[in-house]
């Protein structure tokens, strides 16, 4: 239901509306993207910083592929940490094995993992609903075995992972390594989600929001469900393996073990979080996944230090609290939440 | 009046400024990142969580030292900050959390990051930073290797060298040896494998009837014991971490196979590995030791095993005083100690590195008597000898002499 409503809201925009709040996402854009030579000169954000803010873009663009499927499509995932395996592990292979540049090897991971995405989906999306959630769960929890699988050691470096180094900035931009990737990473998301919106705002978003709805009346309206419901799936995952390859490049390293299924977890709750069906929610969706994995476990500590709880907490109390706690208050995340509250205030 | 005021002020402030700049001039002291007039900063990594975090207790023995060490005044006069943080034993936490260490808390060196996945993470990032990697946790050969890595260096005896003297042991006292082995898939197992090898020598092949791995993220390894039971070998090469070595010991008890058990010195805790397997389940398991068992009745009256009690009693009074990890990170703490004693008031990270490569038969504290610290700018292997032992009752038992293997410092 509320879904409905925020997808609606986003169809009837009127050109005029688009326009301003285009303008707002500009100026945003413009301050991301001047973030190094500010941030960078004056020491403000450290390098590592850098890393963190690159992290929590990828992240976001991982959340975008699962709102595509979910938020859009109606489909539930629970195994999208696959796919961003199998990006991270294409990009590292192809810089490690065959000396690619790394920006080559992002659309070979798109293509890559558009092309699992949409192979696995053939089969699987003749489930429905939990028997898909689940059948995607085994996914995710089959990758991280099948990267430690001895008779693949031989590209994949087994649980050893590999190691690949990150490029330095080009043309003598007075940037560290780590900002320039920053730089590319934010640009590579801004694409992505332009491409998104419009793939939203098209037939094809019409279609897919419709199949989501009712896919019984979409069909009846001439619309080949099986066939969306593939291509949908294909592109969630190469939004996801994207993300897996722009990860690999910035943090220098994969490993199986960075890709279990928590991981697939985390995405589905960013999602969850910043708003399932909402371009802005999958921003919110992933800062919350890097900050509340990064963190939950140090606040945890602290508030139990200050407080002198009798008792030891458990890492991730935090985040269960958290979590339990925003579901109450912002039952459609918090991209929902926020835009419910705006109303509130203007009293329409 | 306030013009004057003003005047003699900035006059006043500009001196002092001068005088501040002057000063560590005229004393010679020199300072890289993380090194200042009153403090060290030392980062590292340890697994507080997780499979492995049985080992986690080697960096809260590190931790209660330097609190011992900024009590009683510090070293030449600076207090010792140690950063340590969580990384599961999961290498690409360790990547961030170390660069986190390097980039952000700015520390001078990282320090006994452990386990050989996590390490080889960090390997080339260290080098290429140039930041030192010192006396890791690890005993994989690899750590010694000055030429191509000249910022790591290893601490214990390596794998290598432990695994030809049990090669060699097995071959000189079990008679038509069928050998069974189980190794964790990763540099370290294969590390102790290699060497396992190379000292059994060119029938080694014949004599190893079954080899079988597991990963450090499986739950247990009960059907590789099957496995290995079902081969007929009658001598097994235990090359687990903690808790596998553990389940590896009770589960062969439990299917009733009974093969001469050699177990390698990672997993040789009492506390956490034999008695957790049942004591009576690892009678005759023989491992090599370079550590003091604090458990071991001989070293009752030792003066060593006595200064050590009073420092975990003191300083770590929750840890566990029949664990030799904690006897571990007191030994390797002492070595730091050693070489920021050396460095004096040179805290560069190069000085720290020339420092680490110069140390000259150092007997560290609760390390076996006679088993010297040596490194220089080729050696990187500051401890290369070992002494067997056999597990009787609920305790090691040191025999035979101290055993070097030189192959090790090629």
């Amino acid at each position: 239901m509320a879904t409905t409503t925020t997808a609606n809201g986003v169809a009837a925009e009127t050109p005029r509306r688009a326009f301003v709040r285009a303008w707002w996402i500009w100026a945003a854009l413009a301050i991301l993207a001047l973030l190094p030579f500010i941030g960078g000169k004056t020491g403000l954000i450290s390098n590592y910083g850098f890393l963190q803010l690159s992290l929590m873009i990828v992240y976001a663009i991982a959340v975008l592929g699962l709102i595509l499927l979910t938020g859009f499509n109606g489909q539930i995932s629970l195994g999208h940490g696959a796919f961003f395996a199998v990006g991270a592990y294409t990009a590292a292979v192809l810089i490690d094995q065959a000396n690619w540049p790394y920006w080559a090897t992002l659309p070979v991971a798109a293509i890559m993992c558009f092309i699992v995405g949409y192979v696995f989906g053939l089969p699987a999306l003749r489930l429905d609903g939990h028997y898909l959630a689940l059948a995607t769960f085994a996914l995710a929890v089959a990758v991280p075995q099948f990267l430690k699988y001895r008779h693949f050691e031989w590209f994949t470096n087994g649980v050893q992972g590999i190691n690949i180094f990150k490029p330095d900035p080009p043309f003598g931009l007075p940037v560290s390594s780590d900002q320039w990737m920053y730089l590319i990473v934010l640009a590579t998301a801004a694409v992505m989600f332009w491409l998104a919106h419009n793939l939203l705002d098209s037939r094809t978003g019409r279609a897919m929001m419709a199949i989501r709805d009712h896919s019984m009346a979409a069909s009846t309206m001439g619309i080949n469900v099986a066939h969306y419901k593939t291509v949908v799936f294909g592109i969630s995952a190469l939004y996801t393996g994207v993300a897996g390859a722009l990860h690999a490049i910035i943090f220098e390293f994969v490993a199986p073990d960075s890709f279990r299924f928590e991981l697939s977890i985390a995405i589905l709750v960013g999602a969850v979080v910043g708003g399932i069906a909402s371009l802005p929610g999958a921003v919110i969706g992933g800062v919350f996944v890097q900050v509340i994995e990064k963190y939950a476990d140090a606040l945890t500590k602290k508030i139990s230090a200050a407080v002198h709880l009798p008792l030891d907490l458990e890492p991730w109390t935090i985040y269960g609290i958290a979590l339990i706690l925003l579901m109450y208050i912002m039952p459609m995340g918090i991209a929902g939440g926020a835009a419910q509250l705006w109303r509130r205030i203007r009293g329409s | 009046m306030t013009q004057t005021t003003r005047r003699l002020l900035l006059t006043g402030v500009g001196m002092l400024a001068l005088a501040l700049a002057a000063a560590p001039a005229s004393a010679q002291k020199k300072y890289d990142e993380g090194a200042t007039d009153t403090e060290i900063k030392i980062g590292n990594t340890n697994p507080y969580s997780g499979n492995a975090s049985a080992y986690g207790t080697i960096g809260k023995t590190i931790d209660a030292y330097f609190k011992m060490v900024n009590e009683q005044g510090g070293i030449n006069g600076r207090k010792v900050n140690f950063i340590s943080y969580d990384d599961g034993y999961a290498p690409p936490k360790t990547v961030e959390m170390v660069r986190k260490l390097v980039e952000e808390d700015k520390v001078l060196f990282v320090f006994q990051t452990l386990g050989t996945p996590p390490n080889t993470a960090i390997h080339k990032y260290m080098n290429a930073k140039k930041v030192p990697h010192l006396f890791v946790a690890t005993g994989a050969s690899k750590w010694g290797n000055p030429k191509e890595f000249p910022w790591t260096m290893g601490f214990q005896p390596d794998y290598v060298t432990e695994a030809v003297i049990y090669a060699k042991h097995i071959l000189a006292n079990v008679k038509d040896p069928k050998i069974g082995v189980l190794m964790q898939n990763d540099d370290y197992g294969k590390d102790y494998f290699n060497g396992f090898k190379q000292g059994l020598g060119k029938d080694a092949d014949k004599l190893i009837v079954q080899l079988s791995t597991y990963e450090v993220t499986d739950p247990t390894v009960d059907s590789q014991m099957i496995q290995l039971k079902n081969s007929g070998a009658n001598v097994f090469f235990n090359i687990t971490t903690p808790k596998f070595a553990a389940q590896a010991i009770r589960k062969a008890a439990e299917i009733g196979w009974k093969p001469a058990h050699y177990l390698n010195n990672v997993s040789a805790s009492i506390g956490t590995v034999m008695k957790p397997a049942g004591f009576e389940n690892g009678q005759g398991s023989i491992t090599a030791y370079y550590i003091k068992d604090p458990t071991d009745p001989q070293f009752a009256n030792d003066k060593d095993m006595a200064e050590w009690k009073a420092f975990m009693g003191k300083y770590y009074p929750t840890g566990n005083l029949q664990d030799s990890s904690n006897a571990y990170g007191y030994a390797v703490s002492s070595l730091l100690h050693v070489v920021l004693k050396q460095c004096g008031d040179n805290l560069t990270r190069e000085n720290v590195m020339k420092q680490a490569a110069s140390i000259k038969g150092v007997q560290l504290p609760m390390v076996l008597d006679g088993i010297k610290a040596n490194t220089s700018a080729t050696d990187f292997y500051p401890l290369q000898s070992v002494r067997l032992a056999r597990f009787k009752g609920e305790k090691w038992e040191l025999f035979g002499e101290i055993i070097s293997n030189e192959a090790a410092s090629q």
